[in-house]
């Protein structure tokens, strides 16, 4: 259901977390979906891929890439999975369509070094201009939905995963934005994010 | 007529452990002759590396596809997936299926002649585990020429023989698929099994299982047949198929006769059930059954699963009470702890146990993609793209 609008935005997502992976790390994709980024990152890459989505059906898909998947629902944990297992756990869309976000973040950072989190800030001007100015629930490139039918159940902005992160002790290693239709990468943190980023993609890690 | 079809086939029949070289078994007891009667679907390659190893359930058989005889209505237990085009597409891959040791369609079973007496086993055939039943299928593919199986697939009982065979002969599997099973029968499918078997032993007629030639312990097999196939269906289904609707009468009859629909189904499969096996195999089958336990024989799951080399793919249903998906999760968990690889689907259907048999559209999409997936990433590095999918 992510893929909408995604596709939007030409997938630039996609290449921004391909170029973060190094060749040959072991990557479990949590909402993998049809398994295309992990097919990806194994020809390109030649990763050692692992999908978890909660529709079995589109997972079949990654099984003909020579992808393993296992079917499975976040909302309940990734117990199955033993620690450290994994070199990089990516969600990318998909933090914000989980019912536990808290619980699937503890559980990536569990399972891999690193995890690379992918979601559509609710702090983009439109967003705020949209509510502020039209009255009703706003919407962007990146949150097309209306108020009935979007699947994002969790709406957080920059600002608010940055301060997740200092509350529970996770390392952001970077942060990259799509400011229109161009990626940003900043150690610090960028001021004007929170303000103009359409999607935000953290690379984050436990604090040791 | 399906054009998908394997057409017309020919069970043939592998016989070893010959006179002065018998087989021995996992309880230490010997056998031999031993015939094993199977069918083959496709071609072998060059090679003979695009063998696909079918293994049947408790009361399946060697006729998995196509049809013997051309006035055959009855096409083989799984042809919805092997055929040109289908999951075990026969264009591609060399599809062997054997009937078990023990059964009663072709191979050694208790109905079989003891040589040593010239009269039927019956009892004194030994007693056989899901372990001996690889064990001659292993001796069928050596014969066959294959050193390596592309592909080992069952459901049910024919997922133990799956899981069984990666681990006895991990080597000779490339990936391994096993459908609605478990690793280690429950207490509750043991109870099950215990309850068939004495419905048939109770039977006059079994008389300690030397019944050939006379009439047989027909009412306790369809007894034992009816218990299992309740196991079989999901409580969804039996409402949905019966209901509480009566058979033939509109009104409530005040007797013991089969009245409701469902009684009335059990009891037609019970009865066409004892036309076509053996009681004494129904008992030495669930035997073998009762007594699968991979960590018994290969120590904790995560331990034994620890030296298997084969790429796994392991699929459940949701109304599967019988084989429930979190046993199967169980051993994908204990797989993903030492790091094998293994894939996970659970297929949402109504259709309880039996859904594999039934309900095969998404499965055969699954495993058709998972056959083409083992070969794009097979490290050997043989030329392998013709298995690719289209």
């Amino acid at each position: 259901m992510n893929d909408l609008y995604v596709n939007k935005l030409d997938r630039t997502d996609r290449d921004m977390i391909m170029s973060m992976i190094p060749e040959k790390a072991r990557v479990l994709d949590l909402g993998s979906g049809n398994c295309s980024l992990l097919a990806d990152l194994v020809a390109r890459k030649q990763v050692v891929g692992f999908g978890v989505d909660i529709d079995g059906e589109s997972l079949v898909d990654g099984l003909s890439s020579g992808i393993s998947t296992y079917h499975g629902d976040l909302d309940e944990g990734l117990s199955d999975f033993p620690d450290d297992s994994f070199d990089y756990v990516i969600l990318n869309q998909t933090l914000q369509v989980v019912k536990h976000p808290l619980l699937v973040i503890t559980e990536m950072l569990r399972i891999g070094e690193f995890g690379i989190v992918g979601f559509p800030n609710f702090g983009h001007w439109r967003m705020r201009l949209g509510l502020l100015l039209k009255g009703r629930a706003p919407k962007s490139p990146a949150l097309p939905f209306e108020w009935f039918n979007t699947p994002n159940i969790r709406q957080l902005t920059v600002k608010d995963m940055r301060d997740y992160c200092q509350r529970e002790h996770i390392k952001i290693i970077r942060e990259h934005y799509l400011f229109g239709s161009s990626w940003y990468q900043t150690r610090l943190l960028h001021p004007y994010a929170n303000i103009f980023a359409h999607i935000g993609l953290f690379v984050i890690t436990r604090i040791s | 007529m399906d054009r998908n079809s394997v057409g017309q086939v020919t069970p043939k029949k592998f016989t070893f452990a010959q006179k002065g070289d018998p087989m021995v078994l996992e309880s230490g007891r010997t056998l031999g002759p031993v015939d094993i009667v199977y069918e083959t679907y496709g071609e072998p390659d060059d090679t003979r590396s695009n063998a696909v190893l079918i293994c049947h359930a408790l009361s399946g058989d060697a006729h998995a596809a196509g049809y013997h005889d051309v006035h055959d209505k009855r096409t083989g237990w799984w042809d919805t997936m092997i055929g040109p085009g289908k999951a075990f597409d026969t264009r591609k891959f060399w599809v062997i299926c054997s009937n078990i040791i023990g059964g009663c369609k072709g191979s050694t079973g208790p109905s079989s002649i003891n040589p040593e007496t010239g009269e039927p086993y019956g009892l004194d055939f030994p007693i056989i585990t899901i372990g001996d039943m690889v064990d001659t299928q292993k001796r069928l593919i050596d014969h066959l020429g294959i050193s390596r199986l592309h592909a080992i697939v069952g459901g049910s009982m024919g997922g133990f023989q799956v899981l069984e065979w990666s681990l006895r002969y991990p080597e000779m599997v490339r990936s391994a698929i096993s459908i609605a099973f478990c690793a280690r029968l429950s207490a509750q499918g043991i109870a099950f099994n215990a309850v068939g078997r004495s419905a048939i032993t109770s039977d006059p007629n079994w008389q300690n299982g030397h019944y050939y030639g006379e009439p047989g312990p027909q009412q306790g097999l369809a007894v034992a047949r009816m218990i299992g196939h309740i196991t079989y269906l999901s409580e969804f289904l039996m409402d949905s198929k019966f209901g509480r609707r009566l058979q033939s009468a509109d009104r409530l009859s005040y007797d013991f006769s089969s009245e409701f629909a469902v009684e009335s189904y059990l009891n037609h499969k019970g009865s066409t059930f004892t036309e076509r096996f053996d009681a004494n195999s129904y008992l030495y089958i669930t035997k073998a059954m009762d007594y699968f336990d991979i960590s018994r024989a290969y120590g904790p799951l995560a331990e034994a699963f620890a030296k298997a080399t084969a790429r796994y793919l392991f699929v459940t249903y949701s109304t599967d009470w019988l084989f429930p998906t979190e046993q199967s999760r169980e051993i994908v968990r204990a797989m993903l702890s030492t790091g094998r690889d293994v894939s996970f689907v659970e297929i949402e259907s109504g259709y309880g146990h039996d859904a594999f048999l039934i309900e095969v559209e998404k499965l055969d999409r699954i495993l058709s993609s998972f056959l083409c997936g083992i070969v794009e990433r097979d490290p050997t590095g043989e030329s392998d793209e013709r298995f690719v999918c289209q």
